[in-house]
């Protein structure tokens, strides 16, 4: 529809502040979240780049230790709480699962509401927190640490995550109950969206990981507060437990991030392919053995600590056994793209970023589950290289081919094209020369979490700052041509990139009810090639 | 479906019993039962949690789905207390201190 005609859309259905911070519209939630998270990742941006200035040279030069003991812990708490685990879910899962599934918004609304007010209550503490002085313990508040010695502010940062919990919490129930009874006629569990399955899985371990990681933080703060005898061993506690209790939500909270990046990646493989997705039931399935399996590994974290050795095999096989499932994927995106009508737009590039990127992070993944060489490259930069290869390579590289996809869908315009593919090659060739020689500093020795180093490891040090700065060029490049597309872009068709899935066939943007009449599903998801799609 | 309401008294009289054992854990907590102390402890909280699930929840009406997130949600803290206690159990086997 063109936008002469004025069509009444979720964006100008009405106007001014109080429209949008009391909107019950799970889309302009949606761009609530977008603009907080935004904001949070700038945030932890600037904290990331001056760790990479301090470590540009051997010597402590730029930061005092303690200063940048700070620095990464604030890093980490901010890029994992506060944007990683609400990015996609929050952002495009609000925005884009009622319309995939035909419903006209999310079960609970209110509900959806107030768990972005309990993100910007959580954040607030937080960043009160940042702003009086930080906090140093590491992302992992590590007892008894955290809870005797640190002199940071500990308890605001913790009061942070475990309201911010919540917000998770409430996602999660919404989306379970949305996609279990709000379906479209015809819209099968096996007809859904692999976008949907994953963020079905997704939700299963937000319901229940965070509440371990709320309770855990809480006991942390009560031992801090009053020295109530749980993880400090001079108070009878047992310093493990709260590492049992921390990993149980913070290594299934890795495939918080990264499941829902899967799930886009199935979307857009198939879109610039042309072709239906390879082993559809398999990937759907490996979703769910993602967030099944996810639980049983938290222990490959533990395997320097006194963690007994019977324990650490246990959890080293079932470390090796979640590999499975994610191979699984990557097999089958490969098989999609094999004789797939291939096209290279800006986010299918971002798509297969990821997949080698995940790739690279998930086998390294493989190294550290193995007991006896994590002990040798425990707790050094080949953990720190892994991690982001995941978090960053994959989560984020998802996170932004994402956002390209459905941008025209959510506002209604294009972007420019030949921009968003310098993007895409800079965040990539940005991010291989940032973490890929983090692998080597971490075999050779060099530990994390330390402002000063030998001199031996500079040259590698230098190559990963430099590409740090370009992939922040890479970052900054989308934030200037998405902001220009707002005023300046070409106006969006419905459906701009042929794709199939239900919310490709209302306008862009959607109108507030999302469908003019509600939808009716005849066929199975990715019907490529494409039947002359019409718009409900 | 069919809609259910539970009494405003079966309500109060759960609330008093919940009161009450809260209690008898602080009671307990005071008093030296040996290696029964945790278990004691655990069952008076499992007491707790299945009359807040049953009663104030309503999962006594509950669809067979409704059942099955509520022990999902269970099965999972069982995963978490015994792989945890399987660490804890198995430490000293292997003779080496810190192992």
């Amino acid at each position: 529809m063109d936008r002469a005609e004025k069509a009444v859309d979720y964006l100008n259905a009405d106007y001014g502040v109080r429209s949008w911070l009391l909107t019950r519209d799970h889309k302009r939630i949606a761009i609530l979240y977008l603009l907080s998270i935004t904001v949070m990742f700038m945030l932890g941006s600037v904290f990331a780049v001056l760790i990479r200035l301090e470590l540009l040279t051997p010597a402590g030069d730029v930061v005092q230790a303690d200063t940048y003991n700070k620095l990464f812990t604030m890093h980490g708490i901010v890029m994992i709480f506060f944007f990683l685990v609400p990015s996609i879910p929050a952002v495009l899962g609000n925005f884009l699962l009622p319309l995939m599934i035909g419903a006209r918004d999310l079960a609970f609304p209110r509900l959806n509401l107030l768990s972005w007010y309990v993100y910007m209550v959580g954040a607030a503490f937080t960043l009160w927190a940042v702003i009086t002085g930080g906090v140093d313990t590491g992302w992992t508040f590590y007892t008894p640490y955290s809870t005797t010695a640190s002199h940071t502010n500990v308890l605001a940062t913790a009061v942070g995550i475990f309201i911010t919990g919540f917000s998770s919490i409430l996602t999660g129930v919404n989306f379970i109950v949305t996609i279990h009874t709000m379906r479209a006629p015809g819209m099968t569990w096996f007809r859904l969206p692999l976008f949907v399955w994953a963020h079905y899985a997704t939700s299963l371990i937000m319901i229940l990981g965070t509440p371990v990681i709320a309770i855990t933080i809480l006991m942390l703060g009560l031992e801090r507060a009053f020295g109530i005898g749980i993880f400090d061993p001079a108070l009878g506690g047992d310093p493990i437990l709260f590492q049992h209790l921390f990993w149980f939500y913070s290594h299934p909270a890795v495939y918080i991030m990264i499941l829902p990046s899967m799930g886009v990646v199935s979307e857009i493989i198939t879109c610039f392919a042309r072709r239906r997705i390879f082993g559809y039931s398999f990937i759907a399935a490996s979703s769910l053995a993602i967030a099944v399996f996810g639980f049983l590994v938290w222990g490959h974290h533990m395997f320097t600590s006194t963690q007994s050795v019977y324990a650490a095999m246990v959890f080293s096989v079932l470390s090796f056994a979640v590999a499975v499932p994610s191979a699984v994927k990557v097999f089958n995106w490969t098989a999609t793209l094999y004789r797939g009508s291939i096209t290279f737009e800006a986010p299918m590039l971002f798509a297969l970023g990821f997949i080698g990127l995940f790739t690279i992070g998930g086998l390294t993944g493989l190294f550290l589950a193995a007991l006896g060489l994590d002990v040798h490259v425990h707790d050094t930069y080949f953990v720190v290289a892994h991690f982001h290869y995941i978090m960053v390579g994959g989560a984020l590289m998802g996170y932004l081919g994402a956002i390209h996809f459905w941008w025209p869908k959510m506002t209604g315009r294009m972007y420019p094209e030949a921009p968003a593919r310098i993007s895409a090659a800079l965040v990539f060739v940005g991010f291989n020369l940032t973490f890929f020689p983090q692998f080597i500093l971490g075999y050779l020795g060099m530990p994390r979490r330390y402002h000063a180093y030998p001199e031996e490891f500079q040259v590698l040090n230098v190559m990963s700052t430099t590409g740090a700065s370009i992939l922040g060029v890479g970052y900054l490049v989308p934030l200037c041509y998405l902001i220009w597309s707002l005023w300046r872009g070409r106006v969006a068709e419905a459906n701009p990139w042929g794709a199939a899935g239900l919310e490709w066939r209302t306008n862009s943007p959607p109108p507030t009810e999302n469908f003019a009449a509600t939808p009716i599903v005849e066929e199975e998801a990715y019907a490529y090639p494409l039947k002359e799609p019409e718009v409900v | 479906m069919a809609s259910h309401v539970t009494s405003r008294l079966v309500l109060f009289v759960i609330f008093f019993v919940l009161v009450g054992l809260t209690a008898l854990t602080v009671w307990v907590a005071y008093q030296d039962l040996g290696s029964w102390n945790a278990p004691v402890a655990v069952a008076i909280a499992t007491l707790k949690a299945m009359l807040v699930i049953v009663i104030f929840m309503e999962m006594r009406f509950g669809q067979p789905l409704t059942w099955f997130a509520g022990a999902s949600g269970v099965l999972f803290l069982l995963l978490l207390i015994g792989m945890t206690m399987a660490d804890a159990m198995s430490r000293g086997w292997l003779g080496v201190p810190g192992k």
